[in-house]
């Protein structure tokens, strides 16, 4: 009788557990790299998720996940506690991602900027940042009067690496004479060290700085040296108010709501994501006066043109830094090529860390 | 690259102004340890010293008042360590761990408000001196007070334990306390208080952080530094002056080799990462070889729970 009982309550807790899974409320699980304080990288995925939030979604997320052992733990533990669609947004989430992915098929997954997809409940997406690093060159390589611009540069990575060389190609289209230095800090965020570099490539003669880090220092460290700056993942206006330029602004609300609204209603499919300026993934933040009207306009049209897809950030003809031709006369890179951009373009300073 | 003397003037001025928040934590750390307490603390209390010096800026828009505050709330967070090691007699490694956690927490959740404000212009002093003297002027002149202060601190701090009545008190304690208690002397109080000034020296260290390194409220802004400032303690044995010459090596190796990189030196840039640590750690173990100082130097009860026998 007893063990009937026990039965008995098992098997409704069971049922209770299933069905109790079935009807949950949806929920969507953010890993983050930084703190969401970071007015930079983080904070912008997050304004995503205050979006996805505003659209009547439940979301919950964990921030200041390293890279490594810590967010497998991570994700595993979001799958785990019912979160039907993770996002997983830094680079170095890839393979965690991937693996947790195959112990929960049920779950589906979502990485930012990375290129494996293992499972068939993962997808990938990432910002053409590189177009807006084209602008960005456009205007460094006119403002420059030392023809040194300096780059705070993360991890040697595919993205980062285009960043450097779509810069680059475009700061040389209208300035032939400049060169990037480059320094790298080997972290997505550490205030003191970001601003460090930044004081050290101006030492070396950099009138214009530019990061691919998450931190407001570098942008601050220049308003104080008088060169000019450019915020990064969010408009970092306000804290260098004469000397920034623009910010290249991350949006991934849309995408959020968009991938969010799909999973709950099982439309969901696998695909890779990568939306520029066109789509308004990437956006510019409102130009500098300080650089002089003409200047102003030239961007507007450049943004437009690559917007439209007339201009492309990579249109040859490129050569490496040893001058074998990377991209033939007349024609432009594509996707393939750039997801895996693994060497310097002509007139960058240095060697790739490896 | 411009190997004038000026620039090397600058770059040394850059050194100095990375070591700061370095001397002042460990100095601070120095003594609580001296009194046989470690505290791990050290980064939690920074990061709260950071926040609450850049959080009273942005409220009473005096710097004054956001520097004392930012020793405050060092010295009031310390207190929770203080209680719990001292009168609790818990674990001096578990507390100063959750100390650090606890820290970086409060932090956080103090700080949203405050993210995203732009710091205010910190006074700097001589600026004209530093112009106008090549290479002296800018190692010398247009500093922070807090920058002046750091760099008495060591000497100071030196000249206290070893020629001062309460410098001995606090070596007795770190070295004995049990003799030191029959002695007479309030091992307790004198562990409190050493444990408070550590707070305060910890709490000033990040308020440099937040209003005149980076003078800005970010997460986590301290990036480490507590951690670093706690490893120098250990390696310069416990001696402020070789607390002063570590600080020194590992800001300098990390602005040269960023300098390095900007220059295009080939070397692999994960080795110059590395080096500030490795250069720290070896000259500090070179310079303090002599087993029979570090001995003296070494606070024997470092770590131990006191029990006051009745």
């Amino acid at each position: 009788m007893y063990k009937n009982f026990l039965r008995y309550i098992i098997s409704v807790l069971f049922f209770l557990g299933v069905s109790g899974q079935a009807n949950a409320d949806f929920k969507v699980g953010f890993v983050y790299v930084g703190p969401t304080g970071d007015h930079g990288w983080t904070y912008q995925h997050d304004e995503g998720r205050k979006a996805v939030e505003a659209a009547g979604i439940k979301t919950t997320y964990v921030e200041s996940v390293p890279e490594g052992a810590d967010a497998e733990r991570v994700i595993r533990q979001l799958a785990q506690s019912g979160h039907d669609l993770i996002f997983t947004t830094s680079f170095g989430y890839m393979d965690p991602t991937n693996k947790v992915a195959k112990d929960f098929p049920n779950v589906k997954f979502e990485h930012a900027t990375g290129y494996k997809r293992e499972h068939s409940n993962v997808s990938t997406y990432s910002a053409r940042f590189y177009e807006g690093r084209t602008l960005l060159g456009h205007m460094a390589g006119k403002m420059t009067k030392t023809n040194v611009i300096g780059y705070i540069a993360s991890f040697p990575i595919p993205e980062v690496i285009r960043g450097i060389n779509a810069m680059t190609l475009a700061a040389q289209k209208v300035n032939p004479d400049i060169k990037t230095k480059i320094v790298w800090v080997f972290t997505w965020y550490d205030p003191g060290k970001e601003s460090e570099a930044a004081q050290a490539l101006i030492d070396q003669g950099a009138d214009v700085i530019m990061q691919h880090t998450d931190s407001t220092a570098p942008v601050q460290v220049a308003e104080k040296a008088g060169v000019w700056s450019f915020g990064q993942a969010s408009d970092m206006q306000r804290f260098a108010p004469k000397s920034i330029l623009t910010s290249i602004i991350d949006d991934w609300a849309p995408y959020y709501v968009e991938r969010s609204i799909a999973a709950r209603d099982g439309t969901w499919k696998q695909q890779d994501t990568w939306h520029g300026l066109k789509e308004g993934m990437v956006a510019m933040a409102p130009y500098n006066s300080a650089m002089g009207s003409d200047l102003v306009k030239e961007v507007e049209q450049l943004q437009k043109d690559l917007a439209s897809g007339k201009t492309h950030s990579f249109t040859g003809p490129i050569y490496d830094q040893k001058g074998n031709i990377l991209v033939a006369e007349g024609s432009v890179a594509d996707d393939g090529m750039l997801a895996g951009m693994n060497v310097y373009v002509k007139g960058v300073e240095g060697d790739i860390p490896q | 690259m411009s190997f004038d003397l000026n620039f090397i003037g600058i770059l040394i001025g850059a050194i100095m102004a990375s070591s700061v928040p370095l001397i002042l934590a460990a100095s601070g750390e120095l003594i609580t340890e001296r009194s046989g307490v470690l505290n791990l603390g050290v980064e939690g209390m920074m990061i709260i010293g950071a926040i609450s010096g850049f959080a009273l800026m942005v409220i009473t828009d005096n710097l004054f008042l956001a520097v004392i505050g930012s020793m405050i709330s060092g010295l009031i967070i310390s207190i929770i360590f203080g209680v719990l090691t001292q009168s609790l007699l818990t674990n001096h490694v578990a507390t100063g761990l959750a100390l650090t956690i606890f820290g970086i927490g409060m932090s956080a959740m103090i700080g949203k408000n405050f993210v995203g404000i732009p710091g205010k212009e910190f006074p700097l002093l001589f600026v004209n001196l530093k112009e106008n003297i090549p290479f002296l002027g800018p190692i010398l002149f247009g500093h922070s007070v807090i920058l002046y202060f750091a760099f008495l601190l060591p000497f100071l701090t030196n000249y206290f334990l070893k020629k001062t009545k309460i410098g001995l008190i606090i070596r007795a304690v770190g070295d004995s306390p049990t003799s030191a208690s029959n002695q007479g002397i309030n091992v307790t109080l004198v562990r409190y208080s050493c444990i408070l000034y550590g707070g305060a020296m910890c709490g000033l260290a990040g308020a440099y952080l937040s209003l005149i390194y980076t003078p800005q409220w970010i997460e986590n802004m301290t990036g480490g530094r507590g951690w670093i400032a706690l490893a120098l303690v250990v390696f310069a044995t416990w001696s402020p002056i070789k607390v002063l010459i570590g600080a020194l090596i590992f800001g300098g190796i990390t602005i040269l080799q960023l300098h390095m990189q900007a220059v295009g030196f080939r070397i692999p840039v994960q080795l110059l990462s590395a080096l500030p640590y490795i250069m720290t750690i070896i000259v500090l173990v070179v310079i303090s070889r002599d087993s029979r100082k570090i001995k003296l130097n070494t606070p024997t009860s470092l770590g131990q729970i006191f029990y006051k026998e009745k």
